[in-house]
């Protein structure tokens, strides 16, 4: 049973019918897809979400595929980590982590995307996939289409590290290096879109390839025992992710499943290096000013965010606000994260818990009301930026002695035998 | 061909006719279906007809003059 009513252009409002089209004829404007809300109304009940298997497919009308997934069924429904030991060094009452680090199978929130990408290009009949990607997009096609054992591209700029392309070629991924600018990579990568019928995930295949990322915000409610945070903190890079969440939190108050949305204050983070959105929040501009990043927040680094505008939109509608996170702040945040909770986040977490922090001091997120704090990818993926940020271990040789004289330097007192 | 993008113009550039330019001295048909301009950045939304390589010398064109020329659906590495 299909809940897809048709494609919808965002600015217009004209309608497509469901097939891999992206951009409205008319007006450019990008192209949504739209669900039979009313059918959904009748079938879908809470209790129904709950007895099904721990993935992101419990909420499966709600996604834009037709049949059953044909790739990654064990997606989703990540950890949702009450962190009181954050929380304390924070100052603040109740705050969890929504933790797609341990995301199947790449361990980045892309995961989710990519297999609603990927099952739905199937069901289109589509044979090859593909995506222009650094990093976590680039790792997540790869896999699963292998795990479905589809033929994929993988466009990356020439210049990219050595180790961030095992991640993807390991997976027997067709890897293009493109020697170019960025904005010249960014233009080639379009065109083969338009000219090769291929599914270009982030491309033609947008609209099914981002609602994908509703399902973070699903499970976020229903792990709250559905009920939405009074603060979502979610990093930006292309601004899909923001937008999605507060898409899944409207459709589960529309179907009765939460309540309280005006309640509810979403927040961007970005880092200072790359804050084309966080600018436009911050001075009320309605045009999102393009960027040339400079950030260690490699997987947030993007200039020109496609869903920049809407992102702005959604904090503005929601009352929430934008912040962004220095190189500094972005490191001390991952150590903070990793030895309050034992969550070792990318770059990206980095940001998004320094801006959490921000937001605190400034008063605008309060210490008293649920906070979730949006962690999207693994820190095993981007270990070079603590490089030299922090104190290696001591070294001694294979002494009692010297290990004896170690523990006495530390000035602690452990309980020894004789 | 037809070709879609999105052209940027920094605040310098703003005053500068290039699109009326680009159709002057390349094949094209320049169709603008979407702008957004003020005295700090122009944003425009264009379509471009004609053969592949005199689109692709009217897209050389923008950049050189220093107009950030990008596909419609901006930003597509992630």
């Amino acid at each position: 049973m299909s809940y897809i009513k048709a494609l919808k252009c965002r600015e217009c409002g004209r309608e497509y019918p469901k097939e891999a089209l992206h951009v409205c004829e008319y007006c450019f404007g990008p192209l949504e897809v739209a669900y039979k809300y009313d059918e959904i109304k009748k079938s879908l009940t809470k209790e129904a979400i709950t007895r099904r298997p721990a993935n992101m497919w419990r909420y499966r009308e709600l996604l834009p595929i037709e049949g059953d997934p044909t790739v990654g069924a064990q997606v989703g429904f990540t950890p949702l980590i009450r962190a009181r030991n954050l929380a304390d060094s924070l100052g603040v009452k109740e705050l969890y982590i929504k933790n797609d680090a341990v995301n199947y199978p790449t361990l980045s929130f892309k995961d989710r995307v990519v297999s609603v990408a990927i099952s739905r290009a199937r069901e289109m009949g589509f044979k090859v996939v593909a995506c222009a990607s650094t990093g976590n997009l680039a790792n997540s096609v790869a896999a699963n289409a292998a795990a479905c054992g589809m033929e994929s591209y993988v466009f990356i700029p020439f210049d990219l590290e050595q180790t961030k392309i095992l991640g993807t070629l390991v997976y027997g991924s067709k890897v293009v290096s493109i020697q170019g600018t960025y904005d010249e990579v960014n233009r080639l990568s379009s065109e083969i879109a338009g000219k090769y019928g291929w599914a270009f995930v982030n491309i033609n295949i947008r609209p099914y390839y981002a609602e994908g990322s509703k399902s973070f915000g699903f499970e976020i409610a229903e792990q709250l025992r559905w009920k939405l945070p009074r603060h979502i903190v979610v990093p930006m890079a292309g601004g899909s992710l923001i937008t999605k969440i507060w898409k899944a939190f409207k459709e589960f108050e529309m179907l009765g499943f939460v309540e309280g949305i005006e309640k509810t204050r979403v927040y961007g983070a970005q880092a200072a290096g790359c804050a084309p959105i966080v600018t436009a929040v911050k001075t009320g501009s309605e045009l999102i000013k393009p960027v040339r990043p400079n950030t260690i927040a490699k997987s947030l680094a993007i200039g020109n965010p496609a869903d920049g505008y809407y992102s702005a939109k959604v904090i503005r509608e929601s009352n929430g606000w934008a912040e962004d996170s220095t190189d500094e702040e972005i490191i001390d945040a991952m150590k903070l994260l990793a030895e309050t909770e034992g969550v070792f986040a990318e770059t990206a977490g980095g940001v998004t818990l320094a801006v959490t922090k921000k937001l605190i001091a400034q008063g605008r997120i309060p210490v008293d009301e649920s906070i979730v704090i949006s962690i999207t990818g693994n820190g095993l993926k981007t270990q070079e930026a603590l490089q030299g940020r922090l104190v290696l271990p001591p070294v001694i040789n294979a002494s009692l002695k010297e290990f004896d004289g170690l523990v006495k330097s530390l000035e602690k007192k452990y309980a020894a035998r004789g | 061909m037809k070709k879609r993008i999105y052209l940027t113009y920094p605040k310098e550039l703003v005053k500068e006719p290039f699109i009326y330019q680009a159709a002057k001295l390349f094949k094209v048909a320049t169709n603008i279906r979407q702008a957004s301009v003020s005295d700090s950045l122009g944003l425009v939304a264009l379509e471009l007809e004609g053969e592949p390589e005199e689109v692709e010398k009217a897209i050389n064109f923008f950049i050189e003059k220093g107009v950030k020329v990008e596909p419609i659906e901006m930003d597509v590495v992630e």
